[in-house]
């Protein structure tokens, strides 16, 4: 087990998310989108809108923000939060990016870990 | 009592508008038959700039629809020139054979370009700028890329060079003085307005004195022009030539007729020629000793015949001075008046080369005879009003150089201009409009906005230089009320409408999201959910085959071609050509069902079967089972083409009167693929029992016994809407010609997401009718367009998925759920 040594789950290479795209990484306990911006960043939250449970990652991407597939709700990759006049939140988690690849925090999973018998 | 038959020759800008002064003045007392060289309805010709460097198109300078004259009972023969003019018998004749006879007449044949008979003048593929085929000319040209020479840097030329740049032709422009437009500007003016043609990539030679135009060997084929030599020996080369030396007044058929004629037809004070039942109006009309190049003295000519028609014996034509601007986008250029030196004048001169402004006022007796103002032209209207009026400008002359707004010691305030105008300045010199007509019909008939003005008052409706000061005093009159973005701009991303953005994706050639988000100055780093798909359409709209399209700007049902639920799976509805099906595509449908589990299969509205809750990553497996079975993506999610529903026809049916199954599988098959502003639904019904639902489709044919009625603009979601009648055809070749040029159309001129129904209410049905059902050539042209783009659009996307592409779309990019359970 290595998720606990070193606080960082290696996810894969920034390439496999395209530019204003999204990837999914599936938890034992859902699923969290990844996205990365027009301009490299990478952020990870949750992948259910706060609204109805659309899946943000199928949503798209502009400057920092994705708009929900679903029914257009805005939401900050950066603060979770629905932006203009809607209220809502989802969870974010830390993520890193070193020699193009994508580190998520193992805190994200971490609640999960050892409850393997989900799949 | 019969009318009296009045004919008019040439359906130019002058007559138009006198036709439409003496309709006002006395309607209905005339029949009024126009024949006219070019084929064409009347338009605005000031405008054909714009319609060159792609900023406009033709149906956009239209003045006089075709349902103008209908409905104003006008005879309009189009494409007939006039040959003859018989004053014994009182008939014209057109060289088609068409004889006409006349009470009243009046000859306005406009101007011919002048062509300079050096060797190889008549050589193919030298032009000159005079009307929308010209402009045709040289559009072809362009798309082919290459060099053209422009012979003659006055204003046509400049604009005509300006033009030909924006469409990618490697230009040169040859001026005979030594400097540009040298009867407008001085020397120092000359060379600010020289630069500015060069940083726009045009080459511009000056003393250019052109010996001969050179075609290529005669023995590879009709020769062409491919060089101009200079008197000095330079030889230029060039795949066009355009001379726009200038005009001369069309006076051949009226001096055949033996009325006097100068320069131009000789006309009295009451524009009649020497016989007294013929008028003579325009650019080929003389009065006074002058003979005139700019619409505003040729529309107060037509005000005067008008009157006279009308049985006004008492106005006369007193023309006034004129005032003129480069029409060329991002060069203001304004000169008004008589700016030639001579030794009783004195000048004014104001230059600011750091800001590239320079402005000079000639004046005589403390009065100003002329004004040119370069790159900052924001006091045109005030000097050219002080112009018509003569005013004695001793007490303003020190500041008078600085405008209106210094002129009362006023701070400078941008309104301040219009606000010091009193209400006879005029605001739009093509049209005549003073600022107390506009301001008046502001008030009165409570306008808020450019459009409405210039609906309700012609300002600014012709070559729209003046649309600053209009606006100006919209704003004086409404103050804060004045909402300039009347225009909906697309989103918060930017100021510009919809409209705006397609127009100057075309003018500038912008070939990606980001090019036109930093063109357009975006005011976000990568635009919103509603911009980039409407960007994205555009651009694949505009440039089939070479625009590459952009995913990640596509909603996600175009991005993974299913449609999303509530749930987050999707739904997967295959194509069942015009609602027919089979037993294999069913049993193929059944077995997908059953092997992916999936929820529910439901006969969808649109005649084809859904399946519905089928899980993200198994979609490319349930698209290689259809595809085996021979489906495609019916396309249920897209802004493109979804169904073509159809009934029976005469396949079966007992009333059906053709085969609208087939013509429903013939369409459907044709333009599948192709992505539209909205989505766009058809049917065909076999007879008016309209089985298919017909008439309330965004396309819908009724067939009959003597062929096809073509419905469109119908609705039946979210407003209900019966369809319009686009017109009948007697073959499905033809029905099939007329509903691609339909669509293509609304591709070309739709706003995104706006729905064939919208987009019809708001350029008109009759504007649609006209371009893809009357007017054949046309037609032609958005067929072959809509077809050249289907070359890139008729790949099945979920074929190419399951090859592939895009995998990263249903897989998950790591499964730590999985991962987990392996480790
Ligand atoms: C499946 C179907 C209902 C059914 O079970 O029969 C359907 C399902 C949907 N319709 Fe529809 N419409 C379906 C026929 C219709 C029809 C009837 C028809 O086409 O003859 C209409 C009225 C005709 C019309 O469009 O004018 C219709 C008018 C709408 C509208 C209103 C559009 C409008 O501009 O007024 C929407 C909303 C929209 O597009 O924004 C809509 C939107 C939708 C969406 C796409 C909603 C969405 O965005 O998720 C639904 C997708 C379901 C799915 O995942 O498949 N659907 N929808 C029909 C699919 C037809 C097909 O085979 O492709
Ligand atoms: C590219 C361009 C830009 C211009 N820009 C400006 C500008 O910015 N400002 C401005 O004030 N003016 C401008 N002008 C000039 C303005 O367009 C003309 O002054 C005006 O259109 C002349 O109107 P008209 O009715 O006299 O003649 P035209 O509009 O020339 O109409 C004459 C018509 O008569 C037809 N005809 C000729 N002979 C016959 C015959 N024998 N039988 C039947 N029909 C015949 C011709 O085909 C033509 O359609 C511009 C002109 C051009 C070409
Ligand atoms: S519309 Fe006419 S042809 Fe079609 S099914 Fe009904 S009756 Fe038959
Ligand atoms: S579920 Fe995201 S906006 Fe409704």
């Amino acid at each position: 087990m290595t998720i606990m040594d070193t606080g960082w789950i290696d996810i894969g290479a920034l390439d496999d998310v395209p530019r204003q795209g999204a990837r999914i990484v599936r938890t034992p306990s859902g699923c969290i989108a990844v996205f990365r911006t027009a301009d490299d960043r990478v952020f990870a939250i949750d992948d259910r809108c706060p609204h109805k449970g659309g899946p943000l990652s199928q949503g798209i991407v502009h400057g920092a923000s994705v708009t929900c597939p679903l029914h257009n709700w805005v939401i900050s990759l950066e603060s979770g939060t629905a932006e203009g006049a809607d209220e809502g939140s989802v969870a974010c988690f830390r993520v890193k990016v070193e020699d193009g690849r994508i580190h998520l925090a193992a805190s994200a999973i971490a609640f999960a870990v050892g409850d393997t018998s989900a799949t | 009592m019969s009318r009296e038959k009045l004919v008019v020759i040439g359906n130019g800008m002058a007559p138009g508008r006198a036709l439409e002064r003496l309709f006002e003045l006395a309607p209905g007392r005339y029949d009024v038959t126009i024949f006219n060289a070019e084929p064409r309805v009347n338009y605005d010709r000031i405008m054909l700039s714009p319609v060159l460097s792609g900023e406009k198109t033709y149906d956009d300078i239209v003045i006089h629809g075709d349902g103008w004259y209908v409905a104003n009972g006008v005879t309009l023969y189009k494409g007939h020139k006039v040959v003859e003019i018989d004053r014994a018998a009182r008939t014209v004749t057109s060289a088609e054979g068409v004889t006409a006879s006349f009470d009243k007449l009046i000859i306005a044949t406009g101007s011919l370009p002048i062509v300079i008979p050096v060797p190889g003048h008549d050589l193919a593929g030298v032009l000159t700028y005079r009307d929308l085929d010209d402009v045709h000319a040289m559009l072809l040209a362009a798309r082919r890329g290459g060099r053209a020479v422009v012979i003659g840097g006055g204003l046509l030329g400049l604009e005509a060079a300006a033009g030909l740049r924006e469409q990618g032709m490697d230009v040169t422009v040859l001026h005979l003085m030594p400097t540009l437009m040298e009867r407008q500007l001085d020397t120092a003016a000359g060379h600010l307005l020289q630069k500015a043609v060069e940083a726009r990539g045009i080459r511009v030679i000056t003393r250019a004195n052109t010996k001969a135009l050179h075609g290529s060997d005669v023995r590879i084929g009709p020769a062409h022009v491919e060089a101009v030599e200079l008197e000095d020996g330079t030889k230029l080369p060039a795949d066009i030539v355009v001379m726009a030396v200038g005009i001369r007044p069309n006076a051949a058929i009226a001096k055949a007729a033996g009325l006097t004629v100068n320069r131009g037809i000789v006309v009295d004070a009451g524009m009649a020629t020497s016989d007294p039942d013929i008028f003579a109006l325009g650019e080929c009309a003389e009065a006074g000793g002058q003979v005139f190049g700019l619409v505003a003295p040729l529309y107060e000519m037509a005000g005067v015949v008008a009157s006279r028609l009308a049985g006004d014996a008492s106005t006369v034509f007193n023309p006034s001075v004129t005032a003129t601007k480069l029409k060329v986008t991002g060069i203001n250029l304004f000169s008004a008046g008589d700016f030639a030196d001579a030794k009783d004048r004195e000048e004014i001169v104001l230059r600011d080369a750091a800001r590239s402004v320079y402005k000079r006022l000639v004046l005589k007796n403390d009065r100003i005879l002329g004004a040119v103002l370069y790159g900052d032209t924001a006091d045109g209207a005030w000097f050219f009003d002080m112009i018509r009026k003569g005013a004695d400008i001793s007490e303003l002359r020190e500041t008078l150089i600085f405008g209106p707004a210094y002129a009362g010691g006023n701070a400078a305030d941008p309104t301040a201009a219009v606000a010091a105008l009193p209400d006879e300045a005029e605001i739009c010199g093509c049209n005549g409009v003073c600022k107390g007509r506009i301001t008046g019909a502001i008030t009165t008939l409570g306008l808020k906005s450019l459009d409405e003005v210039r609906a309700q008052t012609k300002a600014s409706a012709s070559c729209g230089s003046c649309t600053p000061l209009v606006e100006q005093l919209i704003k004086l009159q409404l103050g804060d009320a004045y909402n300039p973005a009347a225009v909906q701009p697309m989103c918060p991303c930017t100021a510009h409408g919809h409209d705006e953005v397609r127009r100057l994706i075309v003018a500038k050639s912008l070939k990606s999201i980001p090019a036109v988000m930093q063109a357009l100055e975006w005011r976000t780093s990568s635009g919103c959910a509603k911009c980039r798909p409407a960007l994205n359409y555009y651009l694949i709209a505009t440039w089939p085959g070479e625009y590459v399209d952009d995913n990640q700007s596509r909603f996600i049902n175009e991005r993974v071609h299913a449609n999303i639920q509530k749930d987050g799976t999707y739904s997967v509805v295959p194509r069942m050509w015009g609602g027919m099906t089979s037993s294999s595509e069913l049993r193929a449908i059944a077995d997908i069902v059953d092997k992916f589990a999936i929820p529910a299969v439901k006969v969808t509205g649109g005649q084809r079967i859904d399946m519905l809750g089928v899980r993200k990553e198994d979609l490319p497996a349930v698209w290689a089972d259809l595809g085996k079975a021979g489906m495609v993506s019916g396309a249920a999610y897209a802004k493109g083409l979804r169904t073509v529903k159809t009934c029976v026809g005469t396949d079966w049916c007992r009333f059906g009167t053709q085969d609208s199954t087939g013509l429903g599988v013939r369409i459907e098959k044709f333009m599948w693929g192709s992505w539209t502003p909205a989505k766009v639904k058809m049917a065909v019904s076999g007879c008016p029992r309209n089985c298919a639902e017909a008439t309330c489709k965004d396309v819908g044919v009724i067939c009959v016994e003597s062929g096809y009625d073509i419905h469109f603009a119908g609705a039946a979601g979210l407003d209900i809407k019966g369809t319009e009648v686009l017109g009948h055809v007697t073959t499905e070749d033809e029905a099939i010609v007329v509903i691609a040029a339909l669509v293509q159309l609304y591709r070309e001129q739709g706003r995104y997401l706006e729905r064939i129904y919208k987009w019809a209410k708001r350029v008109g049905i009759d504007t649609v009718r006209k371009q893809v059902l009357d007017d054949l050539e046309r037609r032609q042209a958005l067929f072959d367009r809509f077809v050249y783009s289907q070359k890139f659009s008729q790949t099945d996307p979920w074929a190419e998925r399951v090859a592939g592409r895009d995998a990263h779309e249903f897989r998950p990019m790591k499964d730590l759920a999985r991962a987990e359970a392996a480790e």
